[in-house]
């Protein structure tokens, strides 16, 4: 969005339609919640309800519009993209998402810098990998002790 | 007017304590060394030194933020004057200049008069809005919820439809923020609404997650899965720092010029830097007696532009101290700060917390003071951080990311979040869909529904209510105007305007 948008794809672009699908999933679930919520009593004419009845429906218009564009194909041209990189990123934090609390902050966000430097064509993981973990546990250091956050701690930090 | 005065004295005392002088230190120099750092604007680096400030009291945490803010307005002209891919878009324009300049050799003078025309433009801005905001409290005190929500609708707009290059893709991503906003317990009722059973849910979506997922997270994935790079070369700063008289006399203008245009941007609910900006160096383009130097290295379209961004940076400050509206990313995750606290600001703030307001803005004079001598004598220190390899730059963004969530919510449920929402980031991004919206949209979209109810809870359901005042029915039509003239000059073949105006990371 650093200018060069614009530029017209002609024809049907089905990412577009994609989108346009989940907008509509998205503007259901929410009027669908609205519609099977317990109704407010008491004199609250606008009730918890009235938001998300009026978001969904425009979420639903939206999607409609959206579909329309991705037949129009009025959205701007993508570069292509490369996944593996992308998946590098991903499965790191994924990695650390699930190893955070068994293993602790050190090891799990260590794993993540070295699969982030990976998709970023850094050295190999054998040197990534423990410099990653030697700088998660200097920040755990710095932030749990020096600025007392709750960082779980795992088999590294007890050493401490 | 004649009250400022004793009171910003009052609040210069706050700020001068040596703790807080401190905070204000670290705050500037955190905020210089993480927006020096390429890709990241100052939205992100607010969101990610947010957590650094929690353990804090609110005067202190406050001071440091502010410090925060101001210096990562700082870092990001260093990132686009030296490197060609500015970290923060308010400072693209920066880099048309500024970038030649630095390639032509004169790197020095272009990095003077960025950190001096912000100064500049920091202290009158700050000043105004010193002497601004007790009379817009003094009008705010008069409203009530019905003007409350008009004045949210005319965010709302300005934020999503009125620049940018497509509106429906503006209010798209504002209706995604403002479907997160609903999630959680309803504050009224307590009811919960879309938490699907999930007790995580039940609190919300903090605003923090999303704008650290979206811009750092999304940010990452963008720029790993990018299949050619731009060629990235740091340009030595050769020769002296010092400005030429020349360099003075073209500049000064053009600082004060850019100060004139970005601080009435910041300080009515339209729009971000990026956009005072850019007026800026349309305006600087137009007037110079040197037409023939501009794109190639015009020290006017470096000078103005810089002080616009810091000006319009100072101004968002007004709207948000003043009435507790956010009206670009920053201001909202600035707004999230002051929510940790139980601090809600808005004309209230002012009485109730008086000398922790002024506190506040006399420790953002003394904040641009130590700026000036962070950006210019020590300049090398900060440009070294330019070349720190790509892998490791990103590796540790994430790192700070990931601890800035887990450090809210020690929960891998939160880690999910970021997760999911920085894939959402990308793919809003990739589509050209604008961040800000979503990010604004979460965290006034409770606040709206709040004022809205609370009208009709008056009013009696009576809806004329929302209509009901003179203030409230101009604020409607200013927000109706802003929504309408966007279609129009679209129509009429002038949207590439408004494209290069899209309010994106700031």
């Amino acid at each position: 969005m650093t200018g060069e948008t614009g530029k017209k794809a002609p024809g049907f672009d089905p990412g577009v339609l994609v989108i346009a699908g989940l907008l509509t999933i998205a503007g259901a679930v929410i009027v669908w919640s609205a519609w099977s919520a317990p109704a407010a009593g008491g004199y609250a004419r606008i009730g918890p309800t009235a938001a998300p009845w009026v978001i969904g429906a425009v979420l639903l218009i939206l999607g409609g519009a959206t579909a329309v564009s991705a037949f129009r194909g009025s959205f701007p041209e993508r570069e292509p993209q490369a996944f593996p990189p992308m998946l590098w990123i991903v499965g790191g934090l994924a990695a650390q998402m699930l190893l955070i609390k068994p293993l602790g902050f050190s090891i799990a966000t260590g794993l993540l810098f070295a699969a982030t430097a990976r998709a970023f064509g850094g050295r190999p993981l054998w040197m990534t990998i423990p410099a990653g973990i030697a700088f998660a546990f200097v920040v755990w250091v710095a932030f749990s002790r020096g600025l007392s956050l709750n960082l779980p701690a795992g088999p590294l930090e007890r050493l401490l | 007017m004649m009250e400022t005065l004793p009171l910003l004295g009052q609040g210069l005392l706050t700020a001068m304590e040596p703790v807080n002088l401190l905070y204000a230190l670290i705050g500037v120099t955190l905020g210089t060394a993480v927006g020096v750092l390429p890709g990241i604007g100052p939205a992100l680096t607010v969101a990610l030194l947010l957590p650094a400030t929690y353990k804090l009291d609110p005067a202190g945490s406050l001071i440091m933020f502010a410090g925060i803010y101001y210096g990562g307005m700082y870092g990001g002209s260093t990132t686009s004057i030296l490197l060609n891919t500015p970290g923060e878009s308010a400072s693209v324009v920066t880099a048309l200049e500024g970038n030649k300049m630095a390639k032509a050799g004169r790197g020095g003078p272009a990095l003077a008069t960025a950190a001096i025309g912000s100064f500049v433009a920091g202290l009158i801005a700050t000043l105004g809005l010193a002497f601004l905001a007790p009379w817009v409290v003094k009008f705010a005190l008069s409203f009530g919820p019905a003007e409350y929500f008009a004045l949210m609708v005319l965010a709302f707009v300005t934020v999503s439809a009125a620049f940018g290059d497509s509106t429906l893709r503006g209010l798209t991503s504002l209706f995604i923020g403002l479907a997160l906003g609903l999630v959680g317990i309803d504050q009224q009722t307590g009811q919960a609404r879309l938490s699907f059973g999930v007790p995580d849910l039940l609190d919300g979506i903090e605003v923090t997650t999303v704008a650290v997922a979206m811009f750092a997270v999304g940010e990452t994935l963008t720029m790993a899965s990018a299949t050619h790079r731009l060629a990235e070369k740091v340009e030595a700063v050769k020769g002296s720092v010092w400005m030429t008289l020349d360099d003075w006399k073209r500049s000064w203008k053009a600082w004060l010029r850019g100060t004139a245009i970005g601080f009435p941007i910041g300080a009515m609910p339209a729009g971000g830097a990026d956009i005072a900006s850019f007026l800026s160096y349309a305006a600087e383009k137009n007037l110079t007696k040197h037409p023939e130097e501009f794109g190639k290295g015009a020290i006017e379209g470096v000078a103005g532009p810089e002080a616009a961004n810091n000006a319009s940076a100072a101004g968002t400050l007004v709207p948000l101290l003043t009435l507790g509206l956010p009206t670009t990313a920053t201001a909202a995750i600035m707004l999230a700060g002051f929510q940790q606290f139980g601090l809600q600001p808005g004309p209230l703030l002012f009485i109730t917390s008086k000398d922790l307001v002024w506190g506040l803005i006399a420790s953002l004079l003394v904040a641009n003071f130590m700026l000036l001598v962070l950006n210019l004598p020590l300049i090398s220190i900060w440009v070294r951080l330019l070349t720190i390899p790509r892998p490791w730059l990103y590796g540790g963004i994430l790192v700070f990311a990931t601890l800035g969530t887990i450090g809210a919510n020690p929960s891998p449920f939160e880690l999910g979040l970021l997760l999911a929402f920085g894939l959402m980031g990308y793919f809003l991004r990739r589509y050209g869909y604008p961040i800000a919206p979503v990010i604004v949209g979460l965290i006034l979209g409770p606040m709206a529904e709040q004022q809205l109810r609370r009208a009709l809870a008056i009013s009696q359901g009576d809806p004329s209510i929302l209509a009901g005042s003179a203030i409230s029915i101009t604020i409607l039509l200013l927000a109706l105007f802003m929504f309408l003239l966007p279609i129009v000059l679209r129509a009429r073949g002038r949207g590439k305007v408004l494209a290069q105006l899209a309010s994106d990371t700031d």
